[in-house]
């Protein structure tokens, strides 16, 4: 045990550190900030963070893009014994889209920060941003079931801390945060519950190697309540639709830097989770056999896209509508895992980095407005587009991308979820999507109506944003763009991981030769 | 069911009564304070189950006897309880104490903001700012939605 | 100051045996339950008491909070930067191994060392910040109000 000595030992380099330093590099900033206190350093630091965690986790993306995945071991003890770091195609894909909305939000965060949160607490309100990092990228990379767990909690203590700042604009920060932190944690709790059933049942923690001890476990009473629990327990942070009640409140009173992270990453990692566990830990054939799909998931991802649009629709506010529009555009993703096909989980996977940064430029657009007009309702955001052409041209193209107009990033995913459709020859359900989407139209209409079609309101700042948030909008906006024209790199890396996911086990599993293979060939 | 079914599970009817208490009391009660509380009894629950799950029958504390060099002694002999569940909850047990301390906190903060922690009272004073808000910017549609 | 003779008196007595046994938990950890979650706790513990029976202006005077929170800090970063010596030895985080290769038994020794004596330290600082947190904010009534 302890006493076993590796007599032959190659030194690891940099590249084979690769998957850990991603966890490594924003969790030891975080003490950093605090250890150092300075406010002028502690933006610099997250920054230079954010920005080496892009940087790896391109590297990890293009290293796996093959299909193959890359597996490290902590504390050199082999799985499944030990906690195990696993990228592949699937969550390489979620990792790059974490660190390229923390990447593309810092400078953003910058001004806005400065403007909606009072000075004494940037050095703490940085170290938790990069905490809250740290945890979904780890939910995100870790092959340990229990590890999931953990690493969800540290992204979710960082967020309820996040989600309070903002009362220093509005007091209902403090309760949205208050409501979040106890159905996130009901949550969590449920999900660890889930954990404990399948541990009872399996023994392992490594996901891998629950999968295989899985197989043929379908009729057994435990594995269904840790499915239930897990899937329950997960939906409340994935905000799947009648879970979803944290969700507006949270996202609204919530300062614009952090509610444009959340956005665009927190309900996307606890997505993948879900996916991860349904498709790999316990295998498509039993959740097939569960009829959850079809019977629960389905129906409410449909019922998600029409209610939360309708409500979209009604409100007064720009932030709490994008904030339904969430909601519904979740029932998007969830209805690609309810049709249980290739091309669904790939429409699914497309349309969580679409929709990341779909949502990146509408909330950094928020944001924007927030800082000349004071509030985002529609009548004080009247005519902002005008005086602020950069900005709202941003919030246009957002909101184009957001309805799935040709030619922006919107539309490819729900082309691929359309097309997942005929493939199973659901033409009612092709058109239930062009449907709800049309609902789309008429919430980012109202924006549109209210940035251009009236006077500005006299109270609000008649001037464009300051440069440095204009232009990581921009960067988000034109990526909405690109690939929304240029579609080989997602749907390849969405299609690879897709493949990977629907073979089960399978796609992660040859789990002591493959990996004690691997190992050797370092 | 019968007599031995209902002992032999006894730790699972324990789980499931105190993660429903806790549940219910989350759920029920509209004081903050006491919806923390309900919050911890509901987590203690689960971690009542993982330590109960690591119990093996006639197992003993999982430390290998060392001779009097300290070189490990292993005896196959014994039987030893589950260590990892235990370990898994003391984890669980860190994240418990930092969701109370950080409940409790906001918990502060609001009760210095809106001068209650009642839960009633407090959504009296939102839907008041949301129709004010509502009164203000117009439109008639939506509010608290 | 006359006040609660019994209780101070008895602090005094207390607050160092309870800081020798935390240090008892810390290094003991190696040969029996312990270690640093329980020993940060009780090492925190001694400071509460102190804080509890003579105000929290004097238990700040003798741990001021802005070493609090540095004390947070370091510890992450003392357990992390076990890790990174690690994989600069040529092996994986925290294989405390690396630490000794030639006996790996060593080297875990050695690194869950270090390892629990960072853990030691942030649950210590942690504790106390939550106690000068919470102990900290003004109360809204006075003791008359009630």
């Amino acid at each position: 045990m302890a006493t076993a000595t590796e007599v032959h030992h190659t030194a690891l380099t940099l590249t084979d550190h690769l998957p850990i330093l991603q966890i490594l590099i924003p969790f030891c900033t975080a003490p950093l900030i605090v250890f150092f206190g300075s406010r002028s350093l502690a933006w610099p630091m997250a920054f230079i963070s954010s920005l080496l965690s892009l940087i790896i986790a391109t590297t990890l993306l293009v290293s796996v893009s093959d299909g193959s995945y890359i597996s490290y071991h902590l504390g050199g003890w082999a799985p499944p014994v030990g906690i195990e770091y696993r990228v592949d195609a699937a969550n390489a894909f979620v990792l790059f889209l974490i660190a390229a909305t923390a990447t593309v939000v810092m400078p953003f965060a910058l001004k806005s920060v400065a403007h909606e949160i009072p000075k004494r607490n940037h050095t703490l309100f940085y170290a938790c941003f990069m905490l809250c990092i740290t945890g979904l990228m780890g939910v995100v990379i870790t092959g340990d079931a229990f590890n999931v767990f953990v690493f969800l909690e540290i992204s979710s203590l960082s967020t309820y801390v996040l989600v309070s700042q903002g009362s220093h604009r509005d007091k209902r920060a403090l309760t949205a945060a208050y409501d979040y932190l106890i159905m996130g944690t009901i949550g969590a709790t449920f999900f660890v519950i889930g954990i404990g059933f399948l541990y009872m049942t399996t023994g392992t923690l490594n996901m891998a190697d629950m999968a295989d001890r899985l197989q043929g476990q379908g009729d057994n009473r435990t594995v269904q309540a840790a499915f239930a629990f897990i899937v329950v327990g997960m939906g409340l942070k994935v905000a799947m639709y009648p879970l979803h009640l944290w969700l507006p409140a949270a996202y609204n009173y919530a300062p614009s830097a952090v509610t444009t992270f959340l956005a665009a990453t927190a309900t996307k990692a606890a997505i993948y989770v879900i996916i991860r566990f349904m498709f790999t830990v316990f295998q498509p054939d039993f959740v097939f056999d569960t009829h959850i799909l079809i019977w629960i998931i389905g129906p409410l991802a449909l019922l998600a896209m029409f209610a939360a649009s309708l409500i979209a629709i009604f409100q007064t506010n720009f932030k709490r509508m994008l904030a339904y529009s969430s909601i519904a555009q979740i029932g998007y993703m969830m209805l690609g895992v309810a049709m249980f096909s290739t091309t669904g989980l790939t429409a699914t996977m497309v349309h969580l980095f679409n929709h990341g940064i779909t949502k990146a430029v509408l909330f950094m657009g928020v944001g924007a407005l927030m800082l000349r007009a004071g509030t985002t309702f529609y009548d004080r955001i009247a005519g902002m587009g005008r005086v602020m052409p950069l900005t709202g041209a941003a919030i246009v193209i957002g909101g184009l991308s957001l309805i799935g107009v040709p030619g922006t990033a919107g539309f490819i995913s729900k082309w691929v979820l359309v097309q997942a459709a005929f493939e199973q020859d659901l033409w009612w359900l092709a058109l239930i999507i062009v449907a709800s989407s049309l609902l789309a139209v008429i919430y980012v209409w109202r924006v549109v109506e209210a940035l251009y079609l009236q006077e500005p309101h006299p109270d609000a700042i008649h001037k464009e944003a300051p440069m440095l948030m204009v232009a990581p909008m921009w960067v988000a906006a034109i990526a909405c763009l690109y690939f929304g024209l240029d579609t080989r790199f997602i749907l390849d890396a969405a299609a690879t991981a897709a493949e990977g996911l629907m073979a089960g086990s399978a796609g992660m599993a040859e789990i002591s030769t493959a990996a004690a293979a691997a190992a050797t060939d370092h | 069911m019968t007599l031995e079914f209902f002992l032999g599970h006894v730790n699972y009817w324990l789980f499931i009564i105190l993660m429903m208490t806790g549940f219910y009391i989350v759920v029920s009660r509209g004081n903050y304070v006491k919806k923390i509380v309900g919050l911890n009894i509901f987590q203690v629950a689960v971690f009542m189950l993982y330590i109960s799950i690591g119990k093996v029958t006639g197992g003993t504390a999982p430390i290998f006897p060392t001779d009097s060099q300290g070189k490990i002694k292993v005896d196959p002999d014994i039987v030893y309880s589950n260590p990892l569940p235990h370990v898994l909850i003391l984890t669980a047990i860190v994240v418990g104490i930092a969701t109370t301390s950080l409940g409790l906190a906001l918990i502060v903060r609001i009760r210095e903001e809106y001068n209650s922690i009642e839960e009633d009272d407090i959504l009296e004073i939102e839907a008041a700012m949301a129709h004010a808000e509502n009164e203000e910017h117009g439109s008639a549609m939506g509010g608290r939605a | 100051m006359q006040h609660h003779l019994i209780l101070r008196v008895i602090t005094k007595l207390l607050v160092g045996m309870i800081i020798l046994f935390a240090f008892y938990v810390q290094f003991h950890g190696d040969f029996s339950p312990g270690g640093g979650f329980q020993a940060g706790v009780i090492m925190a513990v001694a400071f509460i008491l102190y804080g509890l029976v003579f105000g929290l202006e004097k238990v700040q005077g003798v741990f001021p909070p802005w070493i609090v929170h540095k004390l947070v800090a370091l510890g992450v970063l003392l357990y992390a930067g076990v890790g990174v010596l690690n994989m600069l030895l040529g092996y994986e985080f925290l294989h405390y191994g690396s630490l000794d290769p030639h006996h790996m038994s060593h080297g875990q020794h050695t690194g869950i060392i270090w390892i629990e004596a960072g853990v030691g330290i942030t649950v210590t600082g942690v504790m106390i910040a939550i106690y000068y947190a919470f102990a900290g904010r003004p109360p809204r009534l006075g003791d008359d109000d009630w």
